[in-house]
């Protein structure tokens, strides 16, 4: 599941044993008898329901790309593949380039990558394999709360808390030392690019941790117990016999948070600054696809326009697909696949 | 677990202080690492109460809000506003996430379930602003305005994913057994999927309907261009209508102080009623109150 802290709670099965006894034995008891007739008619009946419900999953899909397609085929007429390549945004002329919505999805989702992974691994191998196992549950429950919290409410937070802090210590402090990379010039405003890979950070962390914990959980414990026996230290055990084993389902986290970041709206929104240029320099302001369609889409006034912003989405909506697409194949060779070699 | 498996004589076997420092140094990293993810969370609920609870009052959850300039006012348009959607949301999604994951786990072991089940992890991870197009196209252009039905549906739609898949993991835990005892005792098919596997697997099943409600509660993505939000009461689905987490957005983007301050009040209780529900699930289906559902 995409959204692994929220989608994967951790419950005890149900127990079906001692409810058996009440469940298979209906109050009102069905006759013995076998009379297929009505019995029947009413299984097409509910298996025909069913499969409504799950055919309908996949016309949701179907209906999601189809309403992307149409919708923007006016805007695609008109520039073609250029659409993505030209950085001009002139609704007035009617003249759309969605280069820097693009340039700024991509840098906002890489920072926030690099920010998250480390921390995101650290925590993983901090509960999996270095915590007492009392603080183990309460530790995993307080930072899936972090994917619990809702986007506005980061953004909000980082408007008003982040923001600040980055303007007055932060930002000065990497233009100081920084600053001879290019990376961290211009003004300090606090809100930019810098600002939007933070709050982005904050929010994958816990997605691609919980998914680093389920695979690292998933190496055997004898092979643990093994690269111990020849005497390594801790880490040793943890990063050979753990780490190199789990490496490709923890990819898979890494690229699942990286599809979270990519589309992810409202909190980047509020902080980016929400201005369409690319500059080299992270503290300056820029703009993502997603957030071009949340301020733009219900003021825009042509079809034209309208076309450009559900073509920013289909874009988004085929990126994100194929990373959550990849991310899930690469965890489940972890989970669900062969053992992991010893060598591997 | 390592943990108790590692001897205690181990670390006093000849080991290089090289590899001593890196070990020490790498746990160290570890508990730096939580310790810097668990700071954000604990610096948003903390700024969250602190900034919140004083906006939290009488008022607050009673009036609508006030024009730009005027003291007071609430969002108790908001708070209904958002109950309208998820109701909305809910009443489209769960029927329709809860039969396609009974279709999936009691009819789907062939190569059609299979593609249903690759959908519905496509479907999830679809960005929220993208659904939010989808339900601008087909409810509110056919309408011809925003409404909290657009809103509602596009929820739904998010919401449909996590519940199929959660149904269907829970209706597989039930062994097979029971089923065949149905059978044997003439019950018919549809009659056993419904009064034995799904009431078996009842607690698992609304775990993940919550945890769906929960995900989609604080959305806000995908309602800016469908329910839009409205400065006063609604209670007509066809109607644009506020949502908290609309009004949360709306008053944190603003330049006026009254609105940031009621934007925090908003904020908290829009996590406050998520934070409660997720929670409730987990103590609930830990302890097993929900599984006499």
């Amino acid at each position: 599941m995409a959204n692994g802290a929220l989608g994967a709670p951790r419950v005890s099965p149900p127990q079906p044993v001692e409810k058996s006894e009440v469940a298979v034995m209906p109050k009102r008891g069905v006759k013995p008898l076998i009379k297929t007739g009505f019995s029947h008619i009413a299984d097409r009946i509910f298996y025909f329901a069913m499969l409504a419900c799950g055919v309908c999953v996949l016309a949701l899909v179907g209906l999601i790309v189809y309403q992307l397609i149409t919708r923007s085929s006016l805007s695609w007429h008109a520039f073609g593949w250029s659409f993505f390549f030209r950085s001009e945004w002139d609704p007035v002329n009617e003249q759309f380039g969605a280069f820097p919505f693009v340039y700024g999805t991509v840098v906002s989702s890489i920072l926030a990558l690099i920010l998250a992974v480390p921390l995101a691994i650290g925590v993983a191998v901090f509960i999996t394999e270095m915590c007492p196992v009392w603080l183990k549950g309460p530790l995993a429950f307080t930072t899936e709360l972090l994917a619990a919290i809702p986007s506005v409410i980061y953004g909000l937070w980082a408007i008003f808390v982040l923001g600040p802090l980055l303007r007055q210590y932060l930002e000065p402090w990497l233009m100081r030392y920084l600053g001879w990379t290019g990376l961290f010039d211009g003004p300090p405003y606090g809100i930019g690019m810098l600002a939007a890979g933070i709050i982005l950070a904050i929010m994958v962390v816990p997605i691609i941790s919980s998914i680093t914990r389920e695979v690292m959980t998933a190496v055997p414990q004898q092979q643990r117990e093994a690269v111990l026996a020849l005497g390594a230290t801790r880490w040793e055990m943890i990063r050979t016999g753990v780490l190199r084993n789990a490496r490709a389902g923890i990819l898979g986290g890494v690229i699942l948070g990286l599809g979270r970041a990519l589309g992810e709206t409202m909190a980047v929104t509020m902080v980016i600054g929400n201005r369409p240029e690319i500059s080299k320099s992270l503290l300056a302001p820029g703009y993502t696809m997603a957030s071009v369609i949340a301020n733009e889409f219900s003021e825009a006034t042509t079809d034209r326009y309208l076309s450009a912003l559900v073509e920013v989405g289909l874009a988004l909506f085929i990126v994100t697909i194929i990373v959550n697409i990849l991310a899930q194949i690469l965890v489940w060779t972890v989970t669900r696949g062969t053992p992991a070699r010893a060598n591997g | 677990m390592a943990e108790t498996l590692i001897p205690r004589e181990f670390s006093s076997a000849p080991i290089g202080i090289g590899r001593r420092i890196t070990n020490y140094f790498a746990t160290f990293a570890a508990l730096a690492a939580i310790v810097l993810v668990l700071l954000p969370l604990g610096a948003i609920f903390a700024y969250l109460i602190y900034r919140g609870i004083g906006s939290i009052n009488w008022a607050f959850l009673t009036q609508t809000p006030k024009p730009v300039g005027e003291a007071g006012g609430g969002m108790a348009n908001a708070i209904a506003g958002s109950v309208l959607i998820l109701g909305i949301a809910s009443a489209l999604g769960v029927p329709i996430g809860i039969g396609a994951g009974i279709y999936l786990a009691e009819y789907g072991r062939n190569r059609f379930g299979d593609l249903i089940r690759f959908t519905a992890d496509v479907l999830n991870g679809v960005p929220s602003i993208v659904i939010g197009i989808v339900a601008y196209g087909l409810v509110v252009l056919t309408q011809g305005h925003f409404s909290a039905l657009a809103g509602g549906v596009a929820l739904a739609i998010m919401m449909i994913p996590t519940i199929t898949r959660a149904t269907e993991e829970m209706l597989l835990l039930v062994p097979n057994t029971l089923r065949e005892a149905s059978y044997g005792l003439g019950v018919p098919r549809w009659r056993t999927t419904l009064s034995i596997s799904l009431r078996t697997a009842t607690s698992g099943v609304i775990t993940g309907v919550m945890l769906a409600f929960a995900r989609v509660a604080g959305e806000t993505a995908p309602l800016l261009f469908t329910a839009f939000g409205n400065q006063y009461w609604n209670w007509k689905i066809s109607q644009p209508t506020a949502a908290l987490s609309l009004q949360v957005f709306t008053y944190a983007i603003s330049p006026f102080d009254e609105w940031h301050r009621q934007a925090w009040a908003g904020a908290l209780i829009l996590i406050f009623l998520i934070v409660l529900a997720v929670t409730a699930v987990r103590v609930a289906t830990k302890y097993g109150t929900l599984s006499g559902a």
